[in-house]
């Protein structure tokens, strides 16, 4: 009776992940079908087969200025933000003050108050700082990470004292501390945050189509939109396949291939 | 300083660093000032910004008045409730069946092993992929005639319907996109959460002639409590900030079936130009965010039951 449940819940589960997977299929299908053939819709189509649609979206793409735009975009965010949330989870975690408990939860607010919500103040300070339509405007609201800080926070204090008062004792500055000692003890969080930001980044939308203006400035989503709805207009729905696998195959590749890490980053991104 | 400590572990028996360090405010304010900074530039100067905003009313010749006329417009406007309704509807018709089906795909998928492994990966997947990545498959998939769902619903008879283009069918389609994305995100934790519920506690259940539906009320549920008490305020988030595919593909029609609170914010700001009303729209929206936010959090906590 009880293994006959288990086995109706795996063929129930089982049905949802392929009906789950249909989109990716029909991408892979799809983009690999040259011209409009009338049955594009097919997930079992005859043929022919071909990888004319990835030149034709690569051409009418800019997906090396995208791919560039992307990858400086998700490297300045992680770059500052490692520093920031190092120091502020440091403090936390380590140094006694009064009021330690009211800041910490002010910068949890910033958990909610995520800048796609705050559009509208977020451009004006953009536009009064000049950093309209750069890269570094849509950086900047990402430079301090409540998330970044509590997860350090956590991950310093599961380190043991002993080994910071160790160093102190053989006269290691606090400098030294921090790079020797507490950033290589701190590694699995750094990696843990990189994962979320790096995949937070490369995938968000809203708040860099606001943040800039000209062409040269946009990443892989805001480039993806403009594109499809160009294919779209024209029925190309296989370059429309073709576009969407080069702006999704990297995060996709970097998660098959490190699927552990990328899932226990995940589980650590919902606060507990 | 080192020497001095140096002194002091060699003389001293307990090997602790001072204590006074408490007093020194300049560390703190050294580790803490770079995060402030952008805190103060990005989320608190913001939220103080366009409370200010939402208050200024009439910009005649560079004279304006403090007043309540943009809420008034706000409240008077009759996207905006339909938006506010909207994204009711949204987040219930999200949450509800994305939980309640990772929950079920969570139970079901909880023994490890290449097969539960391949399935998990399977509806893990949409969460790597941009949400306008996932629009634009989903435009082809709700595409009238040709598109993946009339293409073979039409193999079984049914007649063509343009999911996107019936008022009555579009938000349905954008709420299926998003369950399609988030599920699996929602499955992770409900999977750690599993992992955390003692199986002696459910073995004794089982011995004891408790089936399978009163286990999971009665003990699985229950310790499930801090679990379904984040998930439920990132639900929550997602619903009211994540609006990438309504922005790609529908562009809150047709006449507005599928526009949302910040959406709403979007087309005013960058549409209308009507400061004045996005600024309300943007302090109503972050006012309701925080207190739904707050309420469901307090709610789940007042339920669980916290293994003693």
């Amino acid at each position: 009776m009880r293994a006959d449940g288990r086995l109706w819940g795996l063929l129930a589960a089982s049905a949802a992940a392929l009906v789950w997977a249909v989109p990716f299929a029909w991408m892979a299908v799809a983009s690999l079908r040259p011209g409009v053939p009338p049955d594009i819709a097919s997930l079992t189509p005859a043929g022919p087969f071909g990888l004319g649609n990835f030149a034709d979206a690569w051409k009418n793409g800019s997906f090396p200025l995208w791919y560039l735009n992307t990858l400086l975009l998700c490297g300045g965010i992680l770059a500052v933000q490692l520093v920031t949330i190092s120091m502020a989870g440091y403090a936390f975690a380590r140094l006694d003050f009064p009021g330690r408990d009211l800041i910490f939860s002010l910068f949890l607010l910033q958990l909610l108050l995520i800048p796609p919500l705050l559009i509208v103040p977020n451009l004006a300070t953009l536009v009064s700082l000049h950093l309209y339509d750069t890269l570094p405007g849509i950086m900047a609201p990402y430079f301090a990470s409540a998330f970044g800080v509590f997860l350090m926070r956590q991950t310093f204090r599961a380190i043991p004292r002993d080994f910071e008062e160790a160093a102190m004792l053989d006269g290691a500055g606090v400098a030294v501390l921090i790079r020797r000692v507490l950033l290589p003890l701190a590694r699995p969080g750094l990696v843990a945050f990189a994962i979320v930001s790096l995949t937070a980044h490369w995938n968000e939308f809203l708040w860099p189509l606001m943040a800039v203006s000209s062409p040269k400035n946009q990443v892989l989503t805001v480039g993806l939109a403009s594109f499809t709805s160009g294919a779209e207009a024209g029925s190309a729905w296989g370059i429309v396949a073709a576009g969407t696998f080069f702006v999704a195959a990297p995060l996709l590749v970097l998660f098959l291939v490190f699927q552990r890490r990328f899932i226990s980053s995940f589980v650590s991104s919902g606060i507990k | 300083m080192t020497i001095e400590q140096r002194a002091l572990g060699a003389g001293a028996a307990p090997l602790t660093l001072p204590r006074r360090r408490s007093h020194r405010w300049l560390p703190v304010i050294v580790l803490l000032a770079p995060s402030l900074v952008f805190l103060g530039l990005f989320t608190y100067g913001p939220v103080l910004r366009v409370l200010i905003e939402s208050l200024i009313v009439g910009r005649f010749a560079g004279d304006h008045a403090i007043g309540l006329g943009n809420y008034h417009r706000l409240f008077a406007d009759p996207h905006f409730a339909r938006a506010a309704l909207n994204n009711f509807v949204y987040a219930l018709g999200t949450i509800v069946p994305s939980l309640v089906l990772a929950l079920a795909l969570a139970l079901a998928l909880r023994e490890t092993n290449r097969f539960t492994a391949v399935l998990r990966t399977l509806v893990v997947t949409p969460l790597l992929i941009p949400l306008v990545a996932a629009a634009a498959l989903f435009t082809f998939v709700f595409l009238p005639g040709d598109g993946l769902l009339d293409y073979y619903l039409h193999k079984l008879g049914v007649p063509l319907i343009n999911w996107l283009g019936d008022t009555d069918l579009a938000l349905g389609a954008v709420i299926a996109i998003t369950v399609w994305k988030n599920t699996g995100y929602y499955m992770l934790f409900f999977l750690a959460g599993l992992a955390g519920v003692p199986q002696d506690l459910v073995d004794a259940a089982t011995i004891d002639g408790a089936g399978a539906w009163r286990r999971l009320r009665s003990i699985v549920l229950p310790l499930l409590g801090p679990t379904f008490g984040f998930v439920v305020p990132i639900a929550l988030l997602n619903a009211l900030t994540q609006v990438d595919h309504v922005v790609t593909m529908t562009q809150g029609g047709p006449s507005d079936a599928t526009n949302l609170l910040l959406y709403y914010i979007y087309q005013q700001a960058a549409q209308n130009y009507d400061g004045g009303l996005a600024a309300a729209a943007t302090v109503i929206s972050v006012a309701a965010l925080l207190t739904l936010s707050l309420v469901s959090f307090r709610l789940i906590e007042r339920g669980v039951h916290y293994e003693s």
